[in-house]
Order: C-alpha cells, then structure tokens, then sequence
C-alpha cells in the first residue's frame, strides 16, 4: 500500500523525524499558564506594595465623604439627573424633528438637516457649552434662555444630543420595511398620518437601545456644567466632588461622585444589552 | 358597511348574486366601469416597465392578471392605486381620472382595498387595531362602530378568536386574510391583490384562495395579481396575460389558459403548468 504512494512514504519520515516542537494546542496552553502566573505575580506586587493607609485617606476618607450628605443626593445627584433628562428631552424632539426634515422630498429641508447635524456633531460639546453660557449673554445682552442654567444646560445638552439622536431616529425610520407606510396609504392615511401612526412608532422600538446608550453619553456630558459659572444651588455631581475635594485637599469627593455616575450608567447599560437582547429574539 | 359611497354608490345596485360566471356580464347592458386605464406607460430611469397598457374591469368583475416575472403585472396593480405614478396616460376609477393632480388620492384610495405579498400588518398594533386604525383616522367612525366592522370582517375571514394576537404570532395565511379583513374594513369597491399567496408556505395558501373566493362570490369587484392558475381557471371572469409590459393576450379562462391563441402565452403556460409542479402540488 504504502509503496505504490511515493509522495506519502517521502514525507512520512520528515514528520517522524524527532523534532522537539510542540503541537499549537500544547503551545497555546503554555502561553495561557504564563500570563495567568504574570497576572498572579502582579496583582500580589500591587496588593504587598501599595500603601493601603494612604490610598484608603486619599479616596476613601469616611469623614471627608460624611460631609457630601445629604446634598450629595439632594442637590448633586438631583441636578445632574434633572440635566440629563431635561437635555434628552429637548434632543429628543429637535432630533426627531431634524430626522423628519433629513428624510424629507424638499430639498432645502435635507440640506438644513445635514448642515445641522455635520456641524454639532462635528463640535465638542464643551465648545457649545461655552457659546451658550458665555457667547449668547455676550452677543445678545437683551437675550436669556428662561430657566437659569437648567434652560442653558437643556438647550446646549440638546442641541448636542439632537444631532447624535436625528441620525439614530433616521436610520429607525428608515429600518422599518416601506410596505408599511404602503399599507397605510392603500388605507387613505395620508403620508403624515401614516408616518406619525404607524412608521414612527415601530422606528421608536427600533432605536430604543441606541437613544438609552445616548441617554447614558448625556449623563457624563451633563458634567461639563462645570464651565457654565453654576451657583451652589445648580451643581451637579463632578462640580460639586471638586469643590469639596480642594476644599478639604482630598479625592474622596471626586471617588464617591465617580461612584455615583456608575450607580446610574452601569445599571443602564444593562437595560440596553437587556433590550438588544429581546430585540434580537422579536426578530 | 360601505361609509364612502359618495358618486359610486349606484355601482353596486345592478348586480345580483351570480356574477361569477362570466357570461352574465352579458345581461347587463352598459356596465360600470370600476377600473379603465388607458395608454398608460410607467418608466423606472430608462427601464420600461409599462409600455401602453388599455384595460378595463367591470363592476363585479374577478380579474386574475398572470404573466412571467418582470412583465410589469405588479406595477400595473400599483399603478392602479397610484402607489407607483404612472410616466403617461390615464387610470380611471369608476369614472375619476385619479392622475389628475386635483384629485384627493387618499380620499380615493379608500374605496379602493389592497393586498400585497408581503401582509404588511402593522407590525406594533394587535390584529384588531390593525383593522381599526384607519377606520377611525381616516373615516372617522367612532371606536364601537369600527371595532364591529372589525370583527364582523374577523370572521369573514375565520379569524375571529385572533383578535387580540399581535402580527407576529400568525402564520403566514393567517397573516394573509387578516390583511384582507383589514382592507375589507374600509368598505372597499375595489379590492387589489398583489400576489397575494406567492409569500406563503404551500400548505397556508388554500385559506387565503378560499377567502378571496368568497369574496368573489360575494361580487366583489376584484384584480388579481397571481400565479395560482387553479385559482385563476376556477374564479376568474377573465384572465389578462402580460409579458414585457403589453398585455398579449385577454378572455376568459378557458380561452387564455385552456387554448391559449398567442405563441408566448403558450409558452409561458407549458412553463408554469408543468407536470412536474403538479406533482409536487399535490
């Protein structure tokens, strides 16, 4: 058998030769075992040489974190929610309204909507956040957003988190199949009706976890409040753990109002995987 | 029933239980024109889907309209309704030229029903609402009424206890004749259908044809977009062949499928009509 296959008999000896070499399966193993000892080795370094004493008193210094209460959550906390949802909402429909004319037959609408959402989404927010709370006082002296900073916080968030939102809630819109706008219209609705009745809605169950991922961006954007000038009554969370970490020259504020954030995102960022999840299953 | 009878409400006057045979058209003396189209062209780019089509269908009328695939028989259905906008000429529903730009379309489009091959539920409203919804924003019937109307059409269609069922938990056929009942809800004069059972599994189809015969029976006035020749043979008035966009041949069943006089229709049924297709049938 094996003579009359030449090829096979020649390399048949080559494999057989004694070569120390280990099989890529025997390898990988190898090198899983050594990062697993390099890990090992340096978590024990950091654990042995860190100086616990002074880490615990720079972070987590009880006394220092007993004066956050309770404004920690009736002021911080509070304000900081009440600015993200506040910014949500405006984003929300100024977003739904930029999709709406993104996906329009008139011309001049598309145009607008595209400049509109190249240009703020091209921008940091903080730039905005400073046009609106120091350039708009500046140029229009007569001119006030209503509401304090809650007003300048909304709008700047808004008009933000509208040109991120425009574009989820057009790809939404455009997600949902065109026989169901078709339907519609074979039933007399006329195309604004069938958009509002029957395209927007599944659009909106659609880009539910995308808008709860941009809720969760707004929740740190809403930080940069900070550059706004905030009185004692309107700070939120990272403004208010700086002014107590250097008033009392200790981190613990900016660790606990850390600390805070995550209360809030970590658990929506379960709710997004959550929906993704269904999502994928109603399918 | 019918909420919209404004100009057309005479149409259905003259036209007893027994129109389904064909010859009986005969009896009547000047039908009603429910559909007339004339020379109508419709261009995608450079593509010709529709290259002067004439063609009309009677009060109680049951079209079946047959051809190959790309032969412009769908596009022909939606121009009907102007889903798709005819390039040239005119389409006629009971006497309104509805490519005239002072026509209200969706005043128009209610007295016509649609079907299509893909249901096209709305997929975020239960299977009542789906009926309901454009009763109550488009007629404007308050929501008693058209939860009647609903229902009342549920089980014209066998589909009674599935009311409270969101699209996604039916089958196919199911789906179907709730897409069905749903245009039916709007007291239609018309009913198009686009393919109505090429989406479905082999098995579902029979639920669908058996409504759409009852609907038939009922003189409804009917289009038919369809490959199912059985249904074609067994329910149509007569049977419109199209290929690449003219409709070559017309008549009642027996002539255009039976003995078919043009070449291509010829060929065309040898190809669909093959013993190999009735076999697996059934």
């Amino acid at each position: 058998m094996t003579s009359s296959h030449t090829p096979v008999a020649a390399k048949a000896p080559a494999q057989a030769a004694p070569r120390p070499r280990l099989s890529p399966r025997r390898r990988r193993s190898m090198l899983r075992g050594a990062q697993y000892v390099v890990l090992a080795a340096a978590v024990i370094a950091v654990a042995v040489l860190a100086d616990w004493h002074q880490l615990q008193q720079q972070f987590l210094e009880l006394s220092v974190a007993k004066r956050m209460f309770p404004d920690l959550l009736t002021v911080a906390l509070t304000n900081t929610v009440a600015y993200t949802l506040s910014g949500f909402g405006v984003g929300l429909v100024l977003g739904l309204i930029v999709a709406l004319m993104r996906l329009s037959s008139v011309a001049p609408y598309r145009w607008l909507a595209s400049f509109y959402i190249e240009v703020f989404r091209g921008l940091p927010a903080l730039l905005i956040f400073i046009f609106i709370g120091v350039g708009i006082p500046l140029a229009f002296p007569g001119l006030a957003i209503p509401g304090g900073a809650y007003g300048q916080v909304a709008v700047a968030l808004g008009l933000v988190a509208a040109a991120y939102m425009a574009e989820t809630i057009r790809a939404g819109i455009q997600a949902v199949p065109r026989g169901q706008m078709e339907a519609a219209r074979t039933l007399g609705m006329s195309h604004a009706r069938a958009m509002w009745s029957i395209v927007i809605p599944q659009a909106f169950r659609i880009i539910v976890p995308p808008l709860t991922n941009e809720l969760v961006l707004l929740f740190k954007d809403s930080s940069l409040v900070l550059f706004l000038g905030v009185s004692l009554q309107t700070r939120e969370l990272t403004k208010f753990g700086r002014d107590l970490a250097s008033e009392t020259a200790n981190t613990t504020p900016i660790f606990v109002a850390g600390l805070c954030y995550l209360l809030i995102t970590v658990p929506l960022g379960y709710v997004v995987r959550r929906l993704e999840a269904g999502h994928a299953k109603a399918r | 029933m019918s909420a919209a009878s404004e100009p057309s409400g005479s149409m259905r006057e003259h036209k007893g239980t027994g129109m389904t045979n064909a010859t009986t058209t005969a009896d009547t003396p000047t039908p009603t024109r429910a559909i007339e189209i004339r020379a109508l062209h419709k261009s995608f780019g450079d593509l010709q889907v529709l290259r002067g089509i004439d063609f009309t269908i009677d009060t109680g009328e049951v079209v079946c309209v047959i051809g190959p695939s790309g032969s412009g028989k769908s596009t022909l259905l939606r121009c009907t309704n102007l889903l798709e906008q005819p390039t040239q000429g005119q389409v006629l529903i009971a006497g309104t030229d509805i490519t005239d730009p002072d026509v209200d379309i969706d005043r128009l489009r209610r007295r016509i029903g649609m079907v299509f091959q893909q249901f096209n539920l709305f997929a975020h409203l239960s299977v009542l609402d789906n009926l309901t919804i454009a009763q109550r924003r488009v007629l404007g019937r308050d929501k008693a009424e058209a939860v009647q109307v609903a229902r009342q059409n549920l089980v014209r269609v066998g589909l009674a206890d599935k009311e409270d069922s969101y699209p996604a938990q039916l089958s196919g056929g199911q789906q179907q004749r709730v897409a069905i009942a749903r245009a039916l809800s709007m007291g239609p004069e018309l009913m198009l259908f686009d393919e109505p059972t090429s989406a479905l599994d082999p098995e579902l189809v029979g639920d669908v044809l058996a409504v759409m015969r009852g609907l038939a029976d009922d003189g409804m006035t009917m289009m038919v977009v369809t490959h199912e020749m059985g249904f074609a043979r067994e329910v149509a008035d007569r049977v419109v062949f199209m290929d690449d966009g003219v409709i070559v041949e017309q008549g009642t069943p027996d002539e255009v499928l039976t003995n078919p006089r043009q070449p291509r229709t010829r060929e065309f049924l040898a190809r669909v009509l093959r013993p190999a297709d009735t076999v697996t049938k059934s």
